[in-house]
Protein backbone atom coordinates (compact mmCIF):
# COMPACT_ATOMS: atom_id res chain seq x y z
CA UNK A 1 0.00 0.00 0.00
CA UNK A 2 1.33 3.23 -1.23
CA UNK A 3 1.13 5.76 2.02
CA UNK A 4 -1.63 8.71 1.19
CA UNK A 5 -1.33 10.67 4.23
CA UNK A 6 2.10 10.42 6.42
CA UNK A 7 3.18 12.05 9.24
CA UNK A 8 6.72 11.30 10.30
CA UNK A 9 7.63 12.35 14.04
CA UNK A 10 5.25 15.83 14.03
CA UNK A 11 5.58 17.82 16.56
CA UNK A 12 3.55 21.33 16.41
CA UNK A 13 3.16 24.48 19.14
CA UNK A 14 0.87 26.78 18.57
CA UNK A 15 2.72 30.22 18.15
CA UNK A 16 5.89 28.34 17.46
CA UNK A 17 8.25 25.79 18.65
CA UNK A 18 8.92 28.15 22.03
CA UNK A 19 5.40 28.97 22.48
CA UNK A 20 4.90 26.22 25.58
CA UNK A 21 3.56 22.77 25.51
CA UNK A 22 2.87 21.21 21.93
CA UNK A 23 0.14 20.32 20.63
CA UNK A 24 1.20 17.32 19.19
CA UNK A 25 4.52 15.53 20.05
CA UNK A 26 6.33 13.11 18.13
CA UNK A 27 3.45 11.47 16.13
CA UNK A 28 3.66 9.12 13.50
CA UNK A 29 0.99 7.32 11.05
CA UNK A 30 0.55 6.49 7.48
CA UNK A 31 -2.51 6.45 5.70
CA UNK A 32 -3.61 4.67 2.84
CA UNK A 33 -5.22 6.25 -0.76
CA UNK A 34 -8.94 5.72 0.05
CA UNK A 35 -8.40 4.93 3.70
CA UNK A 36 -10.94 5.54 6.43
CA UNK A 37 -9.08 6.75 9.63
CA UNK A 38 -10.69 7.63 12.89
CA UNK A 39 -8.88 9.57 15.56
CA UNK A 40 -9.94 9.31 19.00
CA UNK A 41 -8.55 10.40 22.27
CA UNK A 42 -9.59 13.02 25.25
CA UNK A 43 -10.78 16.34 24.48
CA UNK A 44 -8.15 18.78 24.45
CA UNK A 45 -5.75 16.01 23.23
CA UNK A 46 -4.29 17.66 20.04
CA UNK A 47 -6.68 15.84 17.68
CA UNK A 48 -8.04 18.51 16.18
CA UNK A 49 -4.63 19.54 15.60
CA UNK A 50 -3.37 16.62 13.50
CA UNK A 51 -5.90 17.76 11.01
CA UNK A 52 -4.91 21.09 10.84
CA UNK A 53 -0.81 19.53 10.26
CA UNK A 54 -1.88 17.41 7.37
CA UNK A 55 -4.27 20.27 5.87
CA UNK A 56 -1.39 22.24 5.96
CA UNK A 57 -3.27 25.00 8.12
CA UNK A 58 -0.49 24.96 10.87
CA UNK A 59 3.44 24.26 10.32
CA UNK A 60 5.26 22.03 12.01
CA UNK A 61 7.87 22.61 14.77
CA UNK A 62 9.62 19.47 13.52
CA UNK A 63 9.20 16.14 11.47
CA UNK A 64 7.21 16.03 8.57
CA UNK A 65 3.94 15.94 6.88
CA UNK A 66 3.41 14.06 4.01
CA UNK A 67 -0.04 14.04 1.33
CA UNK A 68 0.32 12.51 -1.97
CA UNK A 69 4.29 12.14 -1.86
CA UNK A 70 4.48 16.35 -1.52
CA UNK A 71 5.77 17.56 1.72
CA UNK A 72 2.98 19.73 3.02
CA UNK A 73 3.79 23.50 3.51
CA UNK A 74 0.68 25.33 2.99
CA UNK A 75 -3.02 25.36 2.80
CA UNK A 76 -3.65 21.79 0.58
CA UNK A 77 -6.67 22.43 -2.11
CA UNK A 78 -7.32 18.47 -2.29
CA UNK A 79 -9.00 18.60 1.16
CA UNK A 80 -13.01 18.94 2.20
CA UNK A 81 -13.17 19.97 5.79
CA UNK A 82 -16.02 19.78 8.22
CA UNK A 83 -16.55 20.23 11.75
CA UNK A 84 -18.99 20.30 14.58
CA UNK A 85 -20.09 23.56 13.71
CA UNK A 86 -22.16 23.40 9.93
CA UNK A 87 -20.89 27.19 9.88
CA UNK A 88 -23.23 27.32 7.08
CA UNK A 89 -23.87 30.88 5.33
CA UNK A 90 -27.42 32.06 6.51
CA UNK A 91 -27.23 34.14 3.95
CA UNK A 92 -27.43 31.45 0.93
CA UNK A 93 -29.43 28.93 0.47
CA UNK A 94 -28.45 25.28 0.92
CA UNK A 95 -27.32 24.76 -2.83
CA UNK A 96 -25.40 28.04 -3.02
CA UNK A 97 -23.76 27.41 0.56
CA UNK A 98 -22.27 23.83 -1.53
CA UNK A 99 -21.78 25.87 -3.92
CA UNK A 100 -19.34 28.06 -2.31
CA UNK A 101 -15.83 26.37 -2.85
CA UNK A 102 -16.31 26.16 -6.51
CA UNK A 103 -17.29 29.79 -6.67
CA UNK A 104 -13.57 31.15 -4.21
CA UNK A 105 -11.27 27.91 -4.86
CA UNK A 106 -8.26 28.91 -7.09
CA UNK A 107 -9.02 25.45 -9.25
CA UNK A 108 -12.43 26.78 -10.37
CA UNK A 109 -13.63 29.83 -9.59
CA UNK A 110 -12.60 31.16 -13.11
CA UNK A 111 -14.89 28.64 -15.12
CA UNK A 112 -17.39 28.82 -12.33
CA UNK A 113 -20.18 31.39 -14.27
CA UNK A 114 -20.01 29.40 -17.19
CA UNK A 115 -20.16 25.98 -15.95
CA UNK A 116 -22.59 26.83 -12.98
CA UNK A 117 -25.44 25.01 -14.47
CA UNK A 118 -22.93 21.55 -14.52
CA UNK A 119 -22.20 22.53 -10.61
CA UNK A 120 -25.83 23.08 -9.94
CA UNK A 121 -26.51 19.68 -11.21
CA UNK A 122 -24.07 18.04 -9.48
CA UNK A 123 -24.45 20.04 -6.05
CA UNK A 124 -28.04 18.74 -6.36
CA UNK A 125 -27.38 15.13 -6.53
CA UNK A 126 -24.82 15.77 -3.99
CA UNK A 127 -27.52 16.93 -1.97
CA UNK A 128 -29.79 13.94 -3.14
CA UNK A 129 -27.38 11.35 -1.76
CA UNK A 130 -27.75 12.59 1.44
CA UNK A 131 -31.17 12.88 1.29
CA UNK A 132 -31.65 16.80 1.19
CA UNK A 133 -33.35 16.28 -2.22
CA UNK A 134 -36.33 19.65 -2.09
CA UNK A 135 -33.93 21.64 0.46
CA UNK A 136 -31.97 23.11 -2.25
CA UNK A 137 -33.65 26.20 -1.77
CA UNK A 138 -34.47 26.56 1.94
CA UNK A 139 -32.06 28.80 3.96
CA UNK A 140 -29.96 27.04 6.72
CA UNK A 141 -31.92 27.93 9.40
CA UNK A 142 -34.94 25.88 7.99
CA UNK A 143 -33.11 23.10 8.40
CA UNK A 144 -32.25 21.07 11.37
CA UNK A 145 -29.06 20.28 12.92
CA UNK A 146 -28.62 16.51 11.31
CA UNK A 147 -29.52 18.49 7.85
CA UNK A 148 -27.26 21.72 8.11
CA UNK A 149 -24.49 18.86 8.93
CA UNK A 150 -25.57 16.82 5.67
CA UNK A 151 -25.53 20.40 3.84
CA UNK A 152 -22.09 20.51 5.65
CA UNK A 153 -20.49 17.27 4.24
CA UNK A 154 -21.70 18.16 0.40
CA UNK A 155 -19.98 21.73 1.14
CA UNK A 156 -16.66 19.69 1.83
CA UNK A 157 -17.35 17.61 -0.60
CA UNK A 158 -18.50 19.65 -4.16
CA UNK A 159 -15.23 19.76 -5.41
CA UNK A 160 -14.14 16.10 -5.61
CA UNK A 161 -11.31 16.46 -2.63
CA UNK A 162 -8.96 13.65 -2.43
CA UNK A 163 -8.87 13.63 1.39
CA UNK A 164 -11.62 14.73 3.84
CA UNK A 165 -11.04 16.22 7.02
CA UNK A 166 -14.19 15.76 9.70
CA UNK A 167 -13.37 17.42 13.11
CA UNK A 168 -16.09 15.59 14.98
CA UNK A 169 -18.53 16.46 12.97
CA UNK A 170 -21.67 14.85 14.11
CA UNK A 171 -20.83 15.74 18.33
CA UNK A 172 -23.27 18.62 18.47
CA UNK A 173 -26.58 15.85 16.76
CA UNK A 174 -28.75 13.89 19.32
CA UNK A 175 -28.02 10.17 19.03
CA UNK A 176 -30.42 9.16 16.60
CA UNK A 177 -29.31 11.34 13.76
CA UNK A 178 -25.60 10.81 14.42
CA UNK A 179 -26.12 7.33 13.87
CA UNK A 180 -28.39 7.77 10.98
CA UNK A 181 -25.53 10.34 9.65
CA UNK A 182 -23.01 7.65 10.11
CA UNK A 183 -24.52 5.47 7.48
CA UNK A 184 -24.82 8.58 4.97
CA UNK A 185 -20.72 9.40 5.43
CA UNK A 186 -19.89 5.49 4.96
CA UNK A 187 -22.26 5.19 1.44
CA UNK A 188 -20.62 8.55 0.49
CA UNK A 189 -17.61 7.30 0.96
CA UNK A 190 -18.17 4.21 -0.39
CA UNK A 191 -19.59 5.65 -3.56
CA UNK A 192 -16.95 7.75 -3.86
CA UNK A 193 -13.52 6.57 -2.28
CA UNK A 194 -11.83 9.55 -0.95
CA UNK A 195 -9.56 8.88 1.81
CA UNK A 196 -11.08 10.22 5.21
CA UNK A 197 -9.09 11.24 8.38
CA UNK A 198 -12.14 11.38 11.28
CA UNK A 199 -11.68 13.19 14.22
CA UNK A 200 -14.03 11.94 17.11
CA UNK A 201 -14.27 10.82 20.81
CA UNK A 202 -17.19 8.78 20.46
CA UNK A 203 -15.62 5.27 20.01
CA UNK A 204 -18.47 3.70 18.44
CA UNK A 205 -18.94 6.08 15.95
CA UNK A 206 -15.20 5.38 15.16
CA UNK A 207 -15.35 1.80 15.29
CA UNK A 208 -18.59 1.66 12.91
CA UNK A 209 -16.54 4.54 10.48
CA UNK A 210 -12.87 3.51 10.13
CA UNK A 211 -11.19 0.76 8.46
CA UNK A 212 -8.18 1.88 11.53
CA UNK A 213 -8.58 3.44 14.90
CA UNK A 214 -5.25 5.78 16.52
CA UNK A 215 -5.91 6.43 19.84
CA UNK A 216 -3.80 9.85 20.72
CA UNK A 217 -2.39 10.31 24.60
CA UNK A 218 -3.84 13.65 26.40
CA UNK A 219 -2.07 17.47 25.90
CA UNK A 220 0.88 16.83 24.48
CA UNK A 221 -0.76 14.66 21.58
CA UNK A 222 1.01 11.31 20.76
CA UNK A 223 -0.45 8.69 19.38
CA UNK A 224 -0.48 5.54 21.42
CA UNK A 225 -2.41 3.05 20.28
CA UNK A 226 -3.05 1.58 16.63
CA UNK A 227 -5.97 -0.43 15.68
CA UNK A 228 -6.95 -2.09 12.80
CA UNK A 229 -11.03 -2.37 12.30
CA UNK A 230 -11.82 -5.71 9.96
CA UNK A 231 -15.13 -6.06 10.54
CA UNK A 232 -17.10 -6.68 7.18
CA UNK A 233 -18.78 -3.35 5.26
CA UNK A 234 -21.47 -1.95 4.72
CA UNK A 235 -21.89 -1.56 8.63
CA UNK A 236 -25.17 -0.87 9.83
CA UNK A 237 -26.35 -0.19 13.09
CA UNK A 238 -27.62 -3.67 13.52
CA UNK A 239 -23.58 -4.24 13.71
CA UNK A 240 -22.95 -1.93 16.37
CA UNK A 241 -24.61 -4.84 18.70
CA UNK A 242 -22.53 -7.74 17.20
CA UNK A 243 -19.97 -8.95 20.42
CA UNK A 244 -16.55 -8.39 17.63
CA UNK A 245 -18.13 -4.66 17.38
CA UNK A 246 -18.77 -4.50 21.02
CA UNK A 247 -15.46 -6.04 22.15
CA UNK A 248 -13.41 -3.37 19.83
CA UNK A 249 -14.90 -0.51 21.38
CA UNK A 250 -14.58 -2.14 24.60
CA UNK A 251 -10.58 -2.42 23.89
CA UNK A 252 -10.33 1.29 22.82
CA UNK A 253 -12.30 2.03 25.69
CA UNK A 254 -9.41 0.50 27.79
CA UNK A 255 -6.88 2.44 26.54
CA UNK A 256 -8.67 5.60 26.49
CA UNK A 257 -9.06 4.89 30.31
CA UNK A 258 -5.47 4.65 30.66
CA UNK A 259 -4.39 7.20 28.34
CA UNK A 260 -6.63 9.82 30.57
CA UNK A 261 -5.39 8.17 33.77
CA UNK A 262 -1.59 8.71 32.40
CA UNK B 1 -50.52 39.58 20.01
CA UNK B 2 -49.34 41.42 16.71
CA UNK B 3 -52.31 43.89 16.76
CA UNK B 4 -50.81 44.20 20.12
CA UNK B 5 -47.45 44.80 19.42
CA UNK B 6 -48.60 47.26 16.56
CA UNK B 7 -50.76 49.39 18.57
CA UNK B 8 -48.59 49.81 21.61
CA UNK B 9 -46.25 52.87 20.06
CA UNK B 10 -49.22 54.57 19.18
CA UNK B 11 -50.81 54.40 22.72
CA UNK B 12 -47.63 55.05 24.21
CA UNK B 13 -47.34 58.15 22.26
CA UNK B 14 -50.99 59.29 22.66
CA UNK B 15 -50.48 58.67 25.92
CA UNK B 16 -47.45 60.68 26.67
CA UNK B 17 -48.95 64.01 25.08
CA UNK B 18 -52.35 63.27 26.69
CA UNK B 19 -50.43 63.13 30.14
CA UNK B 20 -48.34 66.28 28.85
CA UNK B 21 -51.59 68.35 27.99
CA UNK B 22 -53.14 67.20 31.35
CA UNK B 23 -49.91 68.21 33.57
CA UNK B 24 -49.85 71.47 31.65
CA UNK B 25 -53.84 72.50 31.80
CA UNK B 26 -53.82 71.26 35.62
CA UNK B 27 -50.79 73.24 36.78
CA UNK B 28 -51.68 76.43 34.47
CA UNK B 29 -48.26 76.23 33.44
CA UNK B 30 -47.49 79.33 31.25
CA UNK B 31 -46.84 78.71 27.52
CA UNK B 32 -43.37 80.19 27.65
CA UNK B 33 -42.14 77.69 30.25
CA UNK B 34 -43.89 74.93 28.65
CA UNK B 35 -45.91 74.97 25.94
CA UNK B 36 -49.51 72.03 25.79
CA UNK B 37 -49.08 70.13 22.68
CA UNK B 38 -52.24 71.97 21.76
CA UNK B 39 -50.17 75.14 21.78
CA UNK B 40 -47.48 73.88 20.11
CA UNK B 41 -49.72 72.48 17.17
CA UNK B 42 -51.48 75.60 16.96
CA UNK B 43 -48.36 77.08 16.56
CA UNK B 44 -47.32 74.15 14.09
CA UNK B 45 -50.57 75.52 12.12
CA UNK B 46 -49.73 79.13 12.37
CA UNK B 47 -45.99 78.94 10.95
CA UNK B 48 -46.67 75.70 8.67
CA UNK B 49 -45.11 77.99 5.56
CA UNK B 50 -41.81 79.10 7.68
CA UNK B 51 -41.60 75.71 9.49
CA UNK B 52 -41.80 73.34 6.03
CA UNK B 53 -39.38 75.68 4.27
CA UNK B 54 -36.91 75.23 6.77
CA UNK B 55 -37.69 71.27 7.99
CA UNK B 56 -37.38 70.62 4.34
CA UNK B 57 -34.11 72.67 4.18
CA UNK B 58 -33.00 70.41 7.09
CA UNK B 59 -34.00 67.36 5.93
CA UNK B 60 -31.90 67.31 2.73
CA UNK B 61 -29.06 68.79 4.74
CA UNK B 62 -29.38 66.00 6.74
CA UNK B 63 -29.36 63.82 3.77
CA UNK B 64 -26.26 65.06 2.26
CA UNK B 65 -24.13 64.75 5.27
CA UNK B 66 -25.72 61.28 6.17
CA UNK B 67 -25.12 59.84 2.65
CA UNK B 68 -21.44 60.70 2.76
CA UNK B 69 -20.95 59.08 6.32
CA UNK B 70 -22.54 56.15 4.74
CA UNK B 71 -20.29 55.92 1.62
CA UNK B 72 -16.91 56.74 4.36
CA UNK B 73 -17.74 54.73 6.84
CA UNK B 74 -18.64 51.63 4.47
CA UNK B 75 -15.43 52.00 3.10
CA UNK B 76 -13.59 52.81 6.56
CA UNK B 77 -15.32 50.19 8.49
CA UNK B 78 -14.32 47.60 5.47
CA UNK B 79 -10.91 48.54 5.78
CA UNK B 80 -10.28 48.59 9.35
CA UNK B 81 -12.50 45.17 9.44
CA UNK B 82 -10.41 43.33 6.88
CA UNK B 83 -6.77 44.17 8.11
CA UNK B 84 -5.95 44.15 11.87
CA UNK B 85 -2.82 46.61 11.13
CA UNK B 86 -5.22 49.57 10.02
CA UNK B 87 -7.78 48.36 12.89
CA UNK B 88 -5.22 48.92 15.77
CA UNK B 89 -3.38 52.04 13.81
CA UNK B 90 -6.57 53.92 13.46
CA UNK B 91 -8.85 52.63 15.91
CA UNK B 92 -7.79 55.43 19.03
CA UNK B 93 -8.07 57.88 16.40
CA UNK B 94 -11.73 57.37 15.63
CA UNK B 95 -12.42 56.79 19.86
CA UNK B 96 -10.90 60.18 20.28
CA UNK B 97 -12.37 62.79 17.07
CA UNK B 98 -16.34 60.24 18.28
CA UNK B 99 -15.39 61.89 21.72
CA UNK B 100 -14.88 65.55 20.77
CA UNK B 101 -18.31 66.91 21.32
CA UNK B 102 -19.26 68.37 17.41
CA UNK B 103 -20.42 71.41 19.07
CA UNK B 104 -17.18 72.70 19.66
CA UNK B 105 -16.12 71.67 15.83
CA UNK B 106 -19.04 73.88 13.94
CA UNK B 107 -17.23 77.44 14.87
CA UNK B 108 -13.92 76.00 13.25
CA UNK B 109 -16.14 74.77 10.49
CA UNK B 110 -17.59 78.03 10.52
CA UNK B 111 -13.74 79.91 9.81
CA UNK B 112 -13.30 77.52 7.17
CA UNK B 113 -16.26 77.63 4.82
CA UNK B 114 -18.45 80.10 6.26
CA UNK B 115 -21.77 80.45 7.81
CA UNK B 116 -25.08 78.01 5.93
CA UNK B 117 -25.11 74.54 4.11
CA UNK B 118 -21.84 73.02 4.24
CA UNK B 119 -21.18 73.18 8.27
CA UNK B 120 -24.09 72.14 9.01
CA UNK B 121 -23.71 69.04 5.90
CA UNK B 122 -20.48 68.17 7.52
CA UNK B 123 -21.57 68.00 11.18
CA UNK B 124 -23.91 65.75 9.93
CA UNK B 125 -21.52 63.57 8.59
CA UNK B 126 -19.08 63.99 11.51
CA UNK B 127 -21.37 63.05 13.90
CA UNK B 128 -23.21 59.94 12.44
CA UNK B 129 -20.10 57.96 10.52
CA UNK B 130 -18.91 56.57 13.44
CA UNK B 131 -21.22 53.99 14.46
CA UNK B 132 -21.36 52.80 11.23
CA UNK B 133 -17.80 52.26 10.78
CA UNK B 134 -17.64 50.37 13.98
CA UNK B 135 -20.54 48.53 13.21
CA UNK B 136 -19.33 47.22 9.57
CA UNK B 137 -15.87 46.60 11.27
CA UNK B 138 -17.22 44.16 13.82
CA UNK B 139 -18.98 42.64 11.49
CA UNK B 140 -16.48 42.03 9.29
CA UNK B 141 -14.50 40.47 12.26
CA UNK B 142 -16.95 37.59 13.43
CA UNK B 143 -15.48 35.34 10.52
CA UNK B 144 -16.40 31.70 12.16
CA UNK B 145 -12.35 30.17 12.36
CA UNK B 146 -13.53 26.89 10.77
CA UNK B 147 -14.92 28.64 7.67
CA UNK B 148 -11.70 30.66 7.26
CA UNK B 149 -9.87 27.46 7.46
CA UNK B 150 -12.18 26.10 4.98
CA UNK B 151 -11.58 29.31 2.88
CA UNK B 152 -8.13 28.96 3.14
CA UNK B 153 -7.68 25.34 2.53
CA UNK B 154 -9.39 25.85 -1.13
CA UNK B 155 -6.64 28.99 -1.95
CA UNK B 156 -9.51 31.56 -1.81
CA UNK B 157 -8.47 35.33 -2.33
CA UNK B 158 -9.10 37.64 0.21
CA UNK B 159 -11.19 39.95 -1.88
CA UNK B 160 -13.40 36.47 -2.25
CA UNK B 161 -13.84 36.06 1.40
CA UNK B 162 -14.25 39.56 1.85
CA UNK B 163 -16.87 39.83 -1.07
CA UNK B 164 -18.63 36.60 -0.09
CA UNK B 165 -18.51 35.97 3.52
CA UNK B 166 -17.51 39.32 5.46
CA UNK B 167 -19.29 41.41 3.28
CA UNK B 168 -22.61 39.96 3.66
CA UNK B 169 -21.94 38.89 7.20
CA UNK B 170 -21.36 42.42 8.21
CA UNK B 171 -24.66 43.99 7.06
CA UNK B 172 -26.89 43.21 9.58
CA UNK B 173 -24.07 45.28 11.89
CA UNK B 174 -24.45 47.73 8.95
CA UNK B 175 -28.23 48.32 8.88
CA UNK B 176 -28.50 48.43 12.53
CA UNK B 177 -26.22 51.55 12.37
CA UNK B 178 -27.49 53.10 9.78
CA UNK B 179 -31.07 53.54 12.17
CA UNK B 180 -28.58 54.93 14.94
CA UNK B 181 -26.45 56.75 12.47
CA UNK B 182 -29.84 58.55 10.88
CA UNK B 183 -31.15 60.02 14.24
CA UNK B 184 -27.58 61.20 15.36
CA UNK B 185 -27.31 63.17 11.55
CA UNK B 186 -30.45 65.17 12.23
CA UNK B 187 -28.40 65.82 15.77
CA UNK B 188 -25.42 67.31 13.55
CA UNK B 189 -27.72 69.35 11.39
CA UNK B 190 -29.76 71.30 14.35
CA UNK B 191 -26.25 71.81 16.39
CA UNK B 192 -24.85 73.30 13.46
CA UNK B 193 -27.66 75.31 12.49
CA UNK B 194 -28.66 77.13 15.86
CA UNK B 195 -24.68 77.16 16.64
CA UNK B 196 -24.32 79.11 13.14
CA UNK B 197 -26.99 78.93 10.57
CA UNK B 198 -29.20 81.31 8.49
CA UNK B 199 -32.09 78.66 7.76
CA UNK B 200 -33.02 75.21 9.02
CA UNK B 201 -35.02 74.14 11.92
CA UNK B 202 -31.57 74.72 14.37
CA UNK B 203 -31.99 78.98 12.74
CA UNK B 204 -35.88 78.97 13.41
CA UNK B 205 -36.35 77.35 16.49
CA UNK B 206 -33.26 79.70 18.11
CA UNK B 207 -34.86 82.85 16.60
CA UNK B 208 -38.33 81.56 18.35
CA UNK B 209 -36.94 81.30 21.76
CA UNK B 210 -35.06 84.23 21.33
CA UNK B 211 -38.51 85.75 20.87
CA UNK B 212 -40.30 84.18 23.47
CA UNK B 213 -42.00 81.84 21.32
CA UNK B 214 -41.65 79.07 23.03
CA UNK B 215 -44.71 77.24 21.35
CA UNK B 216 -43.33 77.43 18.08
CA UNK B 217 -39.80 76.30 19.45
CA UNK B 218 -41.84 72.92 20.50
CA UNK B 219 -43.78 72.71 17.50
CA UNK B 220 -40.17 72.73 16.10
CA UNK B 221 -38.81 69.41 18.00
CA UNK B 222 -41.85 67.63 17.30
CA UNK B 223 -41.56 68.14 13.54
CA UNK B 224 -37.41 67.08 13.91
CA UNK B 225 -38.50 64.21 16.01
CA UNK B 226 -41.17 63.01 13.32
CA UNK B 227 -38.51 63.28 11.04
CA UNK B 228 -36.39 61.03 12.51
CA UNK B 229 -38.66 58.42 13.33
CA UNK B 230 -39.59 58.55 9.60
CA UNK B 231 -36.29 57.68 8.78
CA UNK B 232 -35.64 55.53 11.06
CA UNK B 233 -38.85 53.30 10.11
CA UNK B 234 -37.37 53.53 6.52
CA UNK B 235 -33.86 52.21 7.44
CA UNK B 236 -36.07 49.66 9.79
CA UNK B 237 -37.95 48.89 6.74
CA UNK B 238 -34.71 48.24 4.37
CA UNK B 239 -32.95 45.64 7.13
CA UNK B 240 -35.60 43.44 6.96
CA UNK B 241 -35.81 43.30 3.53
CA UNK B 242 -32.16 43.23 2.55
CA UNK B 243 -30.80 40.68 5.90
CA UNK B 244 -34.16 39.29 6.93
CA UNK B 245 -31.66 36.31 7.39
CA UNK B 246 -30.35 37.72 10.33
CA UNK B 247 -34.14 37.79 11.77
CA UNK B 248 -34.76 33.93 12.19
CA UNK B 249 -36.76 32.91 14.70
CA UNK B 250 -38.43 36.98 15.19
CA UNK B 251 -41.11 36.28 13.56
CA UNK B 252 -41.95 32.82 14.16
CA UNK B 253 -41.95 33.76 18.42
Amino acid sequence: MTPFVELDRVTMTYGGPDAGTPAVADASLTIGRGEFVAVVGPSGCGKSSLLKIVSGLMPTDSGTARVDGETVSGPLTMVGMAFQNATLLPWRTTLENVLLPLEVSRAHRRSFRRKRAEHEAAARSLLKTVGLDGYEDHAPHELSGGMQQRASLCRALIHSPDLLLLDEPFAALDAFTREELWGVLQDLWRERQFTVILVTHDLREAVYLADRVYVVSKRPGRIVYERPVPLPRPRTLESTFEQDFVDLVHRLRDHIGEVRAA
Amino acid sequence: MTTRLKLAPWIATIGLFVFWELVCRLFSIPEFVLPAPSQAMAALIEFWPAIWQNAFYTFWVTMVGFAMAVVFGLVLGLVTGASALVYSAIYPLLVGFNSIPKVAIVPVLVVWFGIGTIPAVLTAFTISFFPIVVNVATGLATLEPELRDVLRSLGARKVDILLKVGLPRSMPYFFASLKVAITLAFVGTVISETVAGNAGMGHLMLSASSSFRVPLVFAGLLVIAVMGVGMYAIFALAERRFVGWAFRGADAA
